[in-house]
């Protein structure tokens, strides 16, 4: 069983209070603590249970600057047998679409039996890039997999609907399967297993090495492009309780006091 | 004359609130570029929903066909591949939704056509395609431009465009075509769908509900949110990282993988306020949420703000309901 997992090297945002740079197109990144994006966290969890049980190779493959080495290593770190970072700086400005390219020049060269990805990035949330991978490479896929039963030259997976629905669908292998947070509790990564990581080889490829041209790749070689980031509306304008804990506290009992709510 | 296509989406026999709210926003589309309006309808059996489309478009393409019976993104690439060949619409519409987001890349990418996603608004100028999209879980907005094509595809937030059935209705013309499929699709197959075993509590029931997310950190903090929550009166509910890590079951979850719920009371704690957890609480109808990021987007949705740390504020709030409620007893 060979598996290709492909990640991503993302800033945590989710608690994090962001400002817009001065281009006004991107966010500014400084101070920002970056990990493996949260659904490829998943997908290589996931990949590395299947090989744990049926034997086989991890591959983690990511496009991205020599700090994307930390989430690489971590891949290394929890079970992954190879990794592969494609860098060049004419990727930057690269969107979903220019991102499959790049990755379908590397996998198409490789053996596999499943490509994960995670369904989306926490950053530009797209949630294109398997599909595109898939369509590329000329396999089945499914997207937002909660579970997956493999069997010879299948895969049974589950599929995430709305309202707590899913479906239950059979992919033919080789197949590319994108999927969703929740699919199983990723382990953590021991200081011994981050350390025996740092002796492994990530192998480095540039655009040259992907047969792609610069119009390919970056902004030229994208479906979308930005032309402006701005903080979203108000739908509705909060009133600010501040004070301290206890003052807070207070108000808010009060406000609850009054609409009969204690 | 262009046209603009909606793809209708449905699932055991209902037609699902996208497609209205798609088909409100193309009729403004349509309107300001001149195009005709077109829902395609691909299914079994669905000549019913057909009709109900016919009052929202122009024309409804109707593929009726055995094999699609259930939603198969490939079955749908297939059809949808030979009917954009065909019509060559400006624009395709459908939801950014578990079908929209299975169906939309790959289709895209076979007829070499840009994608534009999770859309929150589209406009037209000169001819090219903007949209407006939201990045890093709906803190930023941005404003996006398409290549340059002669048809745009896209996938559309859900609830983000208000349904309106015209008025008078579109009276649209049903063109039935013939199935392009000529066998069922091997490489993928449905099966059956599978719902989650019902759970002991109802959140959708609850006058009160205290929500946590990302922010209560870790599961031995549990207790602190849920003792609020039974000094209130109410029941704890959660976003989704909760139900992923296993600390909640599944039916705690608000969203729209989860419950939509419209308590009395809706106190977040420590939810940044992703559009997929607002979906499912927005209505409430007193909205309280505590976070530390001054900017997290669930203070938008909020009608009181408090931009402080979850444990600072709870253990407080919890004496000064409990006081409050001894000063009651005693009168």
């Amino acid at each position: 069983m060979d598996i290709i997992v492909c990640v991503k090297h993302v800033p945590e945002t989710a608690e994090a209070e962001l400002k817009i740079d001065s281009t006004g197109k991107a966010i500014d990144k400084t101070g920002l603590v970056f990990d493996i994006n949260e659904w490829d966290d998943y997908a290589l969890e996931e990949a590395v249970r299947m090989k744990e049980k049926q034997g086989g190779t991890v591959t983690a493959i990511t496009i991205g600057a020599e700090d994307s080495d930390t989430t690489l290593r971590k891949c290394l770190a929890r079970g992954a047998d190879k990794a592969i970072r494609l860098t060049d700086p004419k990727f930057n400005d690269s969107d979903g679409y220019a991102i499959a390219k790049i990755l379908h020049s590397v996998i198409k060269t490789l053996h596999f039996d499943l490509i994960l990805t995670g369904m989306q990035a926490g950053d530009d949330g797209q949630a294109i890039v398997g599909p595109i991978l898939a369509e590329m490479l000329k396999v089945p896929h499914a997207t937002m997999v909660k579970k997956i039963e493999l069997a010879t030259g299948t895969a049974k997976v589950n599929r995430e609907l709305e309202g707590g629905l899913e479906e239950q669908v059979e992919v033919k292998t080789p197949a590319l399967l994108s999927v969703q947070t929740g699919i199983n509790e990723p382990r953590y990564v021991s200081i011994m297993g981050i350390r025996k990581a740092m002796q492994k080889e990530i192998k480095l490829m540039t655009l040259a090495d992907t047969g792609l041209t610069e119009n390919d790749v970056g902004a030229a070689g994208s479906w979308v492009r930005i032309e402006k980031m701005y903080v979203p509306p108000v739908e509705k304008q909060a009133e600010f309780i501040k004070g301290s804990p206890d003052e807070i506290a207070a108000r808010i009992t009060e406000i609850l006091k009054s609409r009969g709510l204690i | 004359m262009a046209k603009i296509f909606v793809l209708a989406e449905h699932r055991q026999g209902q037609i699902r609130d996208i497609t209205y709210e798609m088909l409100t926003k193309a009729r403004e589309l349509s309107e300001k570029t001149g195009s005709e309006l077109t829902a395609l309808l691909l299914g079994k059996d669905v000549k019913e929903h057909a009709k109900m489309l016919a009052e929202y478009a122009k024309t409804v393409v109707l593929v009726d066909d055995a094999k699609l019976e259930n939603f198969n993104s490939e079955a749908y690439k297939q059809i949808l591949s030979t009917l954009i060949t065909q019509h060559k619409p400006l624009l395709v519409m459908m939801g950014h939704t578990s079908y929209g987001v299975d169906l939309a890349p790959r289709l895209a990418t076979a007829l070499n056509l840009p994608l534009a996603t999770d859309c929150i608004d589209l406009a037209f100028e000169n001819g090219a395609l903007t949209v407006t999209r939201q990045m890093f879980g709906g803190k930023v907005n941005v404003k996006a431009a398409a290549r340059k094509a002669e048809t745009y595809i896209t996938t559309v937030r859900q609830a983000t465009f208000a349904p309106q059935k015209p008025s008078p209705p579109a009276n649209g013309q049903i063109v039935e075509t013939a199935s392009p499929l000529t066998e069922e699709i091997a490489e993928k197959r449905f099966i059956q769908y599978v719902s989650a075993p019902p759970g002991g509590v109802d959140i959708t029931a609850a006058e009160k509900l205290v929500g946590i997310g990302r922010g209560i950190k870790d599961v031995a903090n549990m207790p602190v949110a849920d003792e609020l929550a039974k000094t209130l009166g109410g029941v704890l509910a959660c976003s989704r990282p909760i139900v992923d890590k296993g600390w909640l079951p599944t039916d705690r979850q608000v969203g729209t993988s989860g419950k939509t719920v419209k308590p009395k009371l809706y106190l977040a704690l420590g939810i940044s306020g992703a559009f997929q957890h607002v979906l499912g609480m927005k209505s409430s109808d007193l909205i309280i949420a505590v976070n530390k990021d001054p900017k997290a987007p669930i203070f938008s949705y909020a009608d009181y703000a408090v931009v402080e740390d979850l444990f600072k504020i709870v253990p407080s709030l919890r004496n000064k309901i409990n006081e409050s409620k001894t000063q009651r007893t005693c009168k």
